[in-house]
Formats: structure tokens, C-alpha cells, sequence
């Protein structure tokens, strides 16, 4: 029984139907390609498939309104729109003759799906649209896409690029997957853990294309965050035995608890030492400490339960003086043994100096200045003028946060090192 | 992207005495593991009748303790999901999934608050 709407209580006005049939349509969406990409061994297909059911729906519920279970009618659609297509395509009944049978005896569309059958084929998805036969902007564009949900205009925007190379890129990328003939299924054996690993890094790296922006009036490429944190969280719940996975989630709950934080009144970049921890979330903070019990509880932590952890320790200090830096640099070896990087390295000195004095992080930081991949970083220069500073050799320090600012890629954290090369 | 607060408001007078029937439970959470699944549902939980709640009142500067919740209807909060959705209209989806597995005996609304962003 809905409340009569009074002079003093008028309802809120509910959202148009098109923005409704949208919004579930984004929701179901991921399920249903994985669904239909079952049938049809194909995603490129099996994405044209679930847009003709959308245009299906679009039409039918604009005039019968949303039916009680939209996911299960627009599965029903489009893999009616697959029995057809096989049948009708000539082509593809020679190429798919095999799964047209099967389809034959496969349960009625009508039935209800198995949760399970469903989680399965979502799996087979990640796999797919993370597989190494893409190239690494291929695979966050088609990951995006199909499983976040999201339209190639809504990419193309948060990643500062023109819609059609968004959509070649898609459509390139379902053209490899085809040719290549990646069989779509989750990997078993001992390519499982490689290609798990793929699936993490497409994620981190869409995480991280939205943190490195700022957040000026494009709220969209901050947006990236919360789209790589709703993917992560999807695949902890379908993955729940993979202690990765949660350190992977953990890791992007305790970095995305920080977001309010991290930028001030004229989104200028504002540093972890100087942020305002109130602003920090503590919901996420719970439920970044909650992932990553579930990854410990799993097993010895892998690289993302590793710095998962060290979030932890910042997340844990209620203010800057209370970080533990000790076991924040001890986090760190262990997370250079497992996973050496020069980025991790510098990240050791910071913490080394901040445990052990400037002196002593200044060391490991000039042995990293020679090293070719950290050649045009600029926190290489940054972190090297901030030791300097704090060992009083200012001049040499100036230097530094000039170069620094040189190499910066960010206008606001440019100004930032412009203005300490100044000081 | 947004995080909500849908308020579950219920009517304890449609509600049955022996609490929530299994069948309503068994779909309550297939329903709450979909929405986790969907990377959706931050935080839920349900909340023990209102007979047992005592409300802690400010006023003029005083306190004061009184049992039960302080109102006149028989609307109670039954109960609250915290989600991080797009938008408005997907949280409103999923508070009308949310409904629809209850019996058609129960009087229960959503109401759904963006939480505010420091």
C-alpha cells in the first residue's frame, strides 16, 4: 500500500521509466552476456545478443512496465535471440552446430537460473575480458564494458580519450578474443594462478587510473575508483577462497576510505601526513580490515594482502605521529622479497626514514637513482627532496623538488612540488 | 559513486507473531547474497522488535530515559542496508527487490537516504 502523497508529504517523483528500465538493465546486464557467452562461445555475439533484448525490453516495458523479475525476462531473450540466431545463421549452425543440440536439450529458458550456474559464468567472464591475449588498455576497456557495467561513452570520458577509440577498442578486442579463439572458461592447473593475477592487475589498474586524477568538476575519472571497487567486491564474493582476491579488495577499501581526504578546498593533491583523518571512512576502513582478516585467514599474504596490510597501518594510526613506520618498512621488505619493484623500493625508504632516520632512507633512495624505470618518476626527486629537507641540505633539496615538478604528469601536485622547490 | 541508507520501515502490526516466516528468510538471503555478489551492500542488518528498545531523549538540556521507541504509530525501523550504488534509481531497484520478497501480509517501505559526504 503506497502512502497518499499529502500537501505536507509530496511523494518524491520516481525516476522516468526509461531511467528505470536503464538502471536494471545496467544491473542485469553483466549476467546476462556471461549467460548467453555460455551458449554462444562468443562475448562479441553474445554482447549484440543482450543489446537486441534491452531494445526488446526498452519497448515492451515502456508499455507493460518493468516486469517482477527483469534479470530472468532478459535472460529469457536473449538466449532465445541465441537458439534463433544459430538456427537462422547458416554460418554459424555449421560452426555451432554442436551447442545448437545441446541447446535443444538445455532446460527451457523459462526455468530459473542456478545461482551457481550463474557465479560460473560471470567467472568465465572475468577471464575472458583479463585475458593476456589483450593488450593491457584492451582488457580495462572490455572489463568496463561487460562486467562494470558501464556504456563506451562513459569510458571514453573517464579516461580522457575520444568515444570511438573507446569503441574500436572494444570491438577490436571482442574481434581478437574470436580469432584467437580464447575458450571461455575459468583456468584450472597451473596457469590458474598466472591468469588470476591478470584479472587483480586489470582491476588495480583501473583503480589506480581514477585515483591518479584529481578530483576537479570531472567527478568521472575519480569515478573509475568506485567502478574498479564494486568489481573487486564482486569477484570476493565469487571468488571467496582466494585469499588475493580479498587482499586485492582490502587493499582498494582502505585507499578508497581516504578519498574525501585526500584532495582540498581547490582539489589540490593533499598528502597522507596532512590529511584530515576524521574525513576518513570508517565503513570502509571496517571493511577493508574484514577483507583482509579473510585474506590472512587464507593463507601467507600475497602482494596485494601486503600492501593491503600497510594500509591497514595508516588506517590504524588515528594521527600521522602514531604510524607505526616499523612495521610499515618491515611490511615492505617482505613485500620487495615477494614482489621486487623500484617502486616498492622507494616506498621501503620512505618508511626506513622515517623509522630509522632520513639518513638511513636516503641510502636506499641513491641507490635507486640510476635505475632505468624510475627515470621520469617523479617521486623518485620528490621523496629525495624531502629527505634532504629534513637533513638540512636545503639547496640540494630545491633541486630535487624542481625536478620533480618537471616530470609531474598531475597539474596539482606540479604546483605542489613548484611551489616546495621555491621554499 | 553515492553510498544509501535504505531505512526499513515496517508496520508491527502486519507482521507475524512467530517473526519472519523461513520461506520469507530462505529469499531474504539469496536475496542480501545477490546484492553482496553485485558489489552493492556495504553493511545490513535487522533490528529486535521495538518493545525491547529503550529511546534516550535530549531536550531543554536534559536527558531522559524511556522505554520503547518514541512514537505514536505502529511504523517501527525494522532494520537497515547501507549500499554504494551509481545512483538514485538503482538504489530504488534494489529496495524494490528488497520488498517484493515478502508475503503480501507484510506492510514494509524503504526509505532510502543518500548519506551525506563529508
Amino acid at each position: 500500500m503506497e502512502p497518499q502523497p499529502t500537501a505536507a508529504h509530496p511523494t518524491a517523483p520516481e525516476p522516468t521509466a526509461a531511467h528505470t528500465i536503464e538502471t536494471v538493465f545496467r544491473l542485469e546486464s553483466p549476467r546476462v552476456v556471461a549467460g548467453v557467452a555460455r551458449i554462444v562461445r562468443d562475448v562479441g555475439i553474445a554482447e549484440e545478443l543482450t543489446q537486441d533484448a534491452l531494445v526488446a525490453a526498452l519497448e515492451q516495458w515502456s508499455r507493460d512496465g518493468v516486469p517482477d523479475n527483469p534479470g530472468a525476462w532478459l535472460m529469457a531473450t536473449a538466449r532465445h535471440r541465441a537458439v534463433d540466431l544459430i538456427r537462422r545463421r547458416e554460418t554459424y549452425a555449421r560452426k555451432l552446430a554442436e551447442i545448437g543440440r545441446d541447446l535443444e536439450t538445455t532446460a527451457p529458458p523459462e526455468e530459473p537460473a542456478d545461482p551457481d550456474d550463474i557465479d560460473d559464468d560471470l567467472l568465465r567472464l572475468v577471464f575472458t575480458t583479463c585475458h593476456p591475449v589483450l593488450t593491457p588498455q584492451a582488457r580495462t576497456a572490455l572489463t568496463l564494458r561487460l562486467l562494470g557495467g558501464l556504456s563506451t561513452a562513459e569510458i571514453a570520458r573517464a579516461y580522457l580519450v575520444p568515444e570511438p577509440t573507446i569503441a574500436q577498442r572494444v570491438v577490436r578486442a571482442k574481434r581478437t578474443l574470436a580469432t584467437k579463439n580464447v575458450a571461455f572458461e575459468v583456468p584450472y592447473g597451473p596457469d590458474r594462478e598466472a591468469r588470476l593475477g591478470s584479472v587483480l592487475d586489470v582491476i588495480y589498474l583501473i583503480f589506480n587510473e581514477g585515483y591518479a586524477a584529481t578530483a576537479g568538476d570531472d567527478l568521472l575519472r575519480p569515478g573509475l575508483c568506485e567502478d574498479a571497487l564494486r568489481l573487486a567486491r564482486v569477484l570476493s564474493a565469487l571468488m571467496p577462497k582466494e585469499p588475493e582476491v580479498h587482499g586485492l579488495t582490502a587493499l582498494l577499501e582502505f585507499q578508497a576510505s581516504r578519498t574525501a581526504a585526500r584532495t582540498g578546498p581547490d582539489g589540490e593533491p593533499v598528502l597522507l601526513e596532512h590529511q584530515n583523518r576524521r574525513r576518513w571512512n570508517r565503513l570502509l576502513i571496517a571493511r577493508g580490515i574484514r577483507a583482509l582478516d579473510r585474506a590472512t585467514a587464507l593463507g601467507a599474504p600475497g602482494p596485494y594482502a601486503l600492501q593491503a596490510a600497510i594500509a591497514a597501518c595508516h588506517a590504524h594510526a588515528y594521527r600521522y605521529e602514531d604510524t607505526d613506520w616499523r612495521t610499515i618498512a618491515t611490511l615492505y621488505g617482505l613485500l620487495a622479497a615477494r614482489a621486487p619493484s623500484p617502486v616498492v623500493e622507494l616506498n621501503r625508504a620512505v618508511a626506513v626514514a622515517m623509522a630509522d632516520g632520513p639518513a638511513e632512507g636516503l641510502k636506499l633512495v641513491d641507490a635507486l637513482t640510476d635505475e632505468p624505470a624510475l627515470r621520469d618518476y617523479h617521486l623518485l626527486p620528490s621523496v629525495r627532496g624531502d629527505l634532504l629537507t629534513r637533513l638540512g641540505r636545503t639547496t640540494e633539496a630545491r633541486e630535487e623538488f624542481a625536478r620533480a615538478a618537471a616530470l609531474a604528469r598531475n597539474e596539482k601536485e606540479r604546483e605542489l612540488l613548484l611551489r616546495r622547490a621555491r621554499e | 559513486m553515492p553510498r544509501y541508507m535504505s531505512i526499513v520501515h515496517i508496520d508491527e502490526s502486519t507482521a507475524p507473531a512467530g517473526g519472519p516466516s523461513e520461506e520469507l528468510m530462505r529469499r531474504m538471503g539469496e536475496l542480501i547474497e545477490e546484492v553482496t555478489k553485485a558489489g552493492v551492500m556495504l553493511d545490513t542488518a535487522g533490528l529486535t522488535p521495538s518493545t525491547q528498545a529503550t529511546t534516550v531523549h535530549w531536550q531543554g538540556g536534559k536527558l531522559s530515559v524511556t522505554d520503547g521507541p518514541f512514537t505514536e504509530s505502529r511504523e517501527v525501523i525494522g532494520g537497515y542496508a547501507i549500499m554504494q550504488c551509481k545512483d538514485k534509481a538503482e538504489a530504488l531497484e534494489w529496495a524494490k527487490r528488497f520488498l517484493q520478497v515478502h508475503e503480501d501480509y507484510w506492510t514494509v517501505s524503504c526509505e532510502v537516504r543518500e548519506i551525506a559526504e563529508a
